[in-house]
């Protein structure tokens, strides 16, 4: 028989706003501990919330942006439950009536779009971080003390939920890397999963190829890229799949993979059904965004990745179109002039292996580079590359145009470092040919790259074998 | 020589202001007064030695937090907190130049009727020590009543503030809910607490609630007053359309003769030019008590989730961390904390919240339609504010019930977000019976005019008759 995954995803975004949602202190990632607190997020008696509007516009765009309805009316509920990082022992969230609902994220794939519901997208505060002494690696299992840092509790998140519409662990980490840039390219988060303003929880189960059922599913938690986690997903897809073809059930669980460790069998445990009785906030009226708020945020909304991936991917077909945009590196691409798949190659390898940040480079002077691409010496590009990103950066010192290509330029060079390394020329007569190599990059050296290896290789040997 | 006993807020700001006094002896005049009579009542929690501003010494209820000053809720659970900032009431009353005299005994988080479930001991009723000043804020109503202060606020949730006014000769109000903040508030029932004055006139009454009232930027749930606050002095109720309510006049346990102090001051009303009518109020007398001990408990059960011995407030164990919650909170709360605790978390539970609370919050919305509909017809409704007069210390102690019913009155217009005054309107058996006047949201000001000129005709004497 073969089986189909079922996949939904849960993911938690930071906003990147000035100050928490429901109180005025700053918010800034690396502070010392505990030092951006107040009564209000440190839950002293009678402090009472007050709604950060910012982050309610940030939620209406990321709605928008994923095809949401915004409600007329939303609510914020108390979500119940003791443990030292909450500190009201509620965290204020929505529940029955979130901000955006019932939309959908077409994903781009090679085989056209896939259609990814939304269930809903909410928001939230996030808790404070518990922060395990005497542990391992600063986790609980073998920590002998727990201390709080509240400075990220209330930190405005939203919430999103897909619908159970994935069905390969490929797609759900294309999704993933879709909404990251989605909610980057709004600037509403930097979501960066190792600060922690990106996290997120998978759900899969199985069901044999051509059903509609819902199957047991279990929950996947605690994994720090998007690699890691289509790899977790299909270990467990595979589980699953064993599970029921040895005739056994699958088991509603939640598995803990270990950040630290890829390898490492995630941790089980029973999902239990928590009661988090959930109270309508009393100290909060309900949220009703005015109509022309959203409208003037539907205004605002910019070209969207997938759309972009779209456009591109007549260009450059689907794979590449996809990197570039994921990875935020398609203004850059729109911007330099060429042809068009081996400026995309580029950008995707030897400019990608650089780190550069690509809003910072001069598009033009990137484009005289990789147009030259052939005409230079390897490293005299890699080396280009690598300075595009710094400021005042100018192809000109890497191109040939200084390109010394005339054998009677280069001679008078080539005869001098013959002469200054009298040991090597003889090991090399000898039969050590490799040495070539070495006397070739001190022409090079000697003309700061700008002379033509072929040609230099050429002159080498003719005056060596003679 | 001045005697507190007497001396209203309103004259004791023509002394200050005439240079008959300064606000720092008046301070300590009133210190002088609580050193006197306090070991006796026990209205204070805690005494502030020196007046730092310039204006009317002020007791404030100890769930108000006051910057530096030990703020405890009456509970164990808050020994030693000390807020780092002012809530908006205390903010308010010190740019109006009050300075604070102290913070006042109250039940437990404002849970109860009498006092007596403060975590510090109860306090007793000026006009007979062997009874309670009713409750939740018990400690200003006899603080106020004893002399000890000039003026006080209290909080009232479900008749906190109304009934201990009652129960000791006093005018209390609860503004409509969303005028007065409750930032920096100890919570008890967030859709219900309300700040108020308790006073010896409705002028002070009026004008305390002047001081306090107004939209506050850090409660989301506060609005702007429709009209600035009108300092009453009418003299008659010319005009004015009042309804008895049949239920809130006839329900069962309303004592003989607060009946007839509340008859004698319905008749005055006609005698002062009001219209008066019966009117009816069918379900929000019966389901008014029920509904509330469903909606005040369960947010009671949300808001007291925050006392867990983490980050402020004692602790009692270490280790392992549910543990440490379950020490720390089952010493830290007293009974009746814990007893609404477990009601609110039931009626919050997975397939209860619909029959519970969901269900309490739809008879909310028809106990507002009802006292719409009255308060078409009328300008203002009355009743008594309490059944019975104040009653002896321990008699309801044994017997929740009986002690949730002594606000079974006071409670159907407060789960309807409505205003309402309570003002002294004689005496039962020696003891003080308050007359409820309730009104339709913001009319605090029709209030104030109504109180004012029946206060006049009544000639109630506020102070105890003992204390003469």
């Amino acid at each position: 028989m073969s089986w189909e995954p079922v996949i939904g995803l849960e993911i938690h975004v930071h906003l990147k706003t000035r100050t928490k949602m429901f109180c005025r202190c700053q918010l800034e990632y690396g502070a010392a501990e505990n030092t951006r607190t107040c009564p209000v997020c440190l839950a002293h008696p009678g402090a009472l919330p007050v709604p950060n509007g910012r982050a309610v516009e940030m939620t209406i765009l990321l709605g928008l942006a994923l095809e949401c309805a915004i409600a007329e009316r939303a609510i914020f509920h108390r979500k119940h439950y003791f443990y030292p990082d909450l500190p009201k022992g509620y965290q204020i969230s929505q529940y029955d009536e979130p901000l955006c609902v019932d939309g959908k994220l077409p994903l781009a794939t090679a085989e056209g779009d896939v259609a990814v519901g939304i269930v809903r997208a909410h928001l939230e505060e996030d808790a404070a971080k518990n922060v395990h002494m005497g542990g391992a690696a600063g986790r609980i299992s073998g920590a002998d003390r727990t201390l709080v840092d509240f400075n990220r509790a209330g930190t405005p998140l939203v919430e999103i939920v897909t619908a159970p519409d994935i069905h390969s662990a490929e797609h759900a980490k294309r999704f993933l890397q879709m909404l990251r840039q989605t909610v980057v390219e709004l600037g509403i988060s930097d979501a960066e999963m190792e600060k922690g303003s990106l996290r997120f929880d998978v759900n899969v189960s199985v069901r044999p190829e051509g059903s509609h059922e819902l199957r047991t599913r279990t929950e996947l938690k605690n994994m720090n890229s998007f690699n890691f986690a289509a790899k977790g997903i299909d270990r467990e897809i595979q589980r699953q799949i064993a599970v029921y073809e040895s005739g056994g059930a699958v088991e509603q669980e939640t598995m803990h993979f270990d950040p630290g460790n890829e390898a490492a069998p995630p941790l089980r445990s029973k999902e239990e059904a928590r009661d988090y009785r959930y109270l309508p906030e009393p100290d909060l009226v309900p949220l009703e965004p005015p109509r022309e708020l959203v409208e003037r945020l539907r205004a605002e909304l910019p070209e969207l990745p997938g759309a972009r991936v779209r456009r591109l991917t007549a260009e450059v077909g689907f794979e590449l179109a996809e990197g570039l945009v994921t990875s935020g590196r398609d203004r850059l691409f729109e911007r330099v002039g060429g042809e068009r798949r081996e400026i995309a190659n580029v950008l995707m390898n030897q400019f990608a292996a650089t780190g550069i940040d690509p809003a910072v480079v001069n598009a033009e002077e990137l484009a005289k580079l990789i147009e030259a691409r052939e005409r230079i010496p390897r490293q005299a590009f890699t080396e280009a590359l690598a300075a595009s990103g710094d400021e005042g950066f100018s192809a000109e010192r890497y191109l040939g145009d200084g390109q010394i290509t005339e054998a009677g330029d280069l001679e008078p060079l080539v005869d001098q470092v013959l002469a200054a390394n009298p040991e090597q020329v003889e090991s090399y007569r000898a039969g050590k040919e490799g040495l070539l190599g070495f006397l070739v990059g001190q022409v090079m050296k000697e003309t700061q790259g700008r002379a033509n290896p072929k040609l230099v290789n050429k002159l080498l040997r003719e005056k060596l074998k003679s | 020589m001045i005697d507190t006993l007497r001396l209203t807020a309103e004259e004791a700001a023509e002394l200050i202001a005439s240079g008959e006094v300064s606000a720092a002896e008046l301070h300590s005049i009133y210190l002088v007064a609580i050193a006197e009579r306090d070991p006796e009542l026990h209205a204070y929690l805690a005494t502030v030695g020196e007046a730092e501003l310039d204006g009317v010494p002020i007791a404030l209820k100890d769930v108000i937090s006051t910057k530096g000053v030990e703020t405890t809720a009456g509970s164990k659970i808050l020994a030693g907190y000390v807020p780092v900032a002012d809530s908006t009431v205390a903010a308010r009353c010190k740019d109006a130049g009050l300075p604070l005299l102290g913070k006042t005994n109250l039940d437990e988080f404002a849970m109860g009727s009498s006092t007596e479930n403060s975590a510090y001991g109860p306090t007793r009723n000026p006009w007979d020590p062997e009874r309670v000043p009713g409750g939740s804020s018990g400690g200003s109503a006899a603080a106020v009543a004893a002399g000890l202060a000039p003026w006080a606020l209290g909080s009232d949730t479900g008749g906190s503030i109304k009934q201990p006014a009652a129960l000791c000769g006093l005018v209390g109000l609860r503004p409509t809910y969303g005028t007065v903040s409750r930032s920096g508030i100890v919570a008890f029932a967030s859709s219900l607490d309300q700040v108020g004055p308790i006073t010896k006139t409705v002028r002070d009454s009026a004008r305390l609630y002047e001081i306090i009232a107004g939209r506050d930027p850090e409660d989301s749930t506060t609005v702007d007053l429709p009209e600035p606050v009108a300092i009453p002095d009418a003299e008659d109720l010319k005009g004015l359309r009042i309804g008895v309510p049949k239920e809130l006049n006839e329900a069962e346990g309303i004592e003989p003769g607060v009946s007839e102090a509340v008859n004698r001051a319905i008749e005055l009303c006609r005698e002062l030019g009001a219209e008066v009518g019966e009117t009816t109020l069918p379900r929000s007398v019966e389901y008014g008590l029920p509904c509330y001990y469903l909606i005040a408990p369960s947010e009671a059960s949300s808001n007291l989730a925050r006392y867990d011995g983490v980050r402020y407030g004692p602790r009692v164990g270490n280790g392992d961390i549910r543990a440490m919650y379950e020490r720390t909170r089952d010493a830290g709360f007293g009974d009746e904390p814990k007893r609404r605790v477990m009601l609110g978390t039931y009626a919050l539970s997975a397939g209860y919240y619909e029959a519970y609370y969901g269900q309490a919050q739809k008879v909310r919305t028809i106990i507002r339609q009802e006292f719409a509909a009255a308060l078409e017809q009328f300008d203002l409704l009355v009743s008594p504010t309490s059944p019975t007069v104040a009653f002896p210390l321990g008699a309801r102690t044994d017997n929740p019930l009986a002690m949730y019913l002594s606000d079974v009155l006071a409670i159907p217009p407060n789960m309807a977000g409505l205003p309402g005054l309570s003002i002294p309107c004689g005496l039962s058996e020696g003891l003080p019976v308050g007359l409820q006047l309730i009104g339709p949201q913001f009319s605090e000001n029709l209030l104030f005019r109504a109180g004012h000129a029946l206060e006049r005709a009544l000639e109630f004497d506020f102070v105890p008759e003992r204390l003469r």
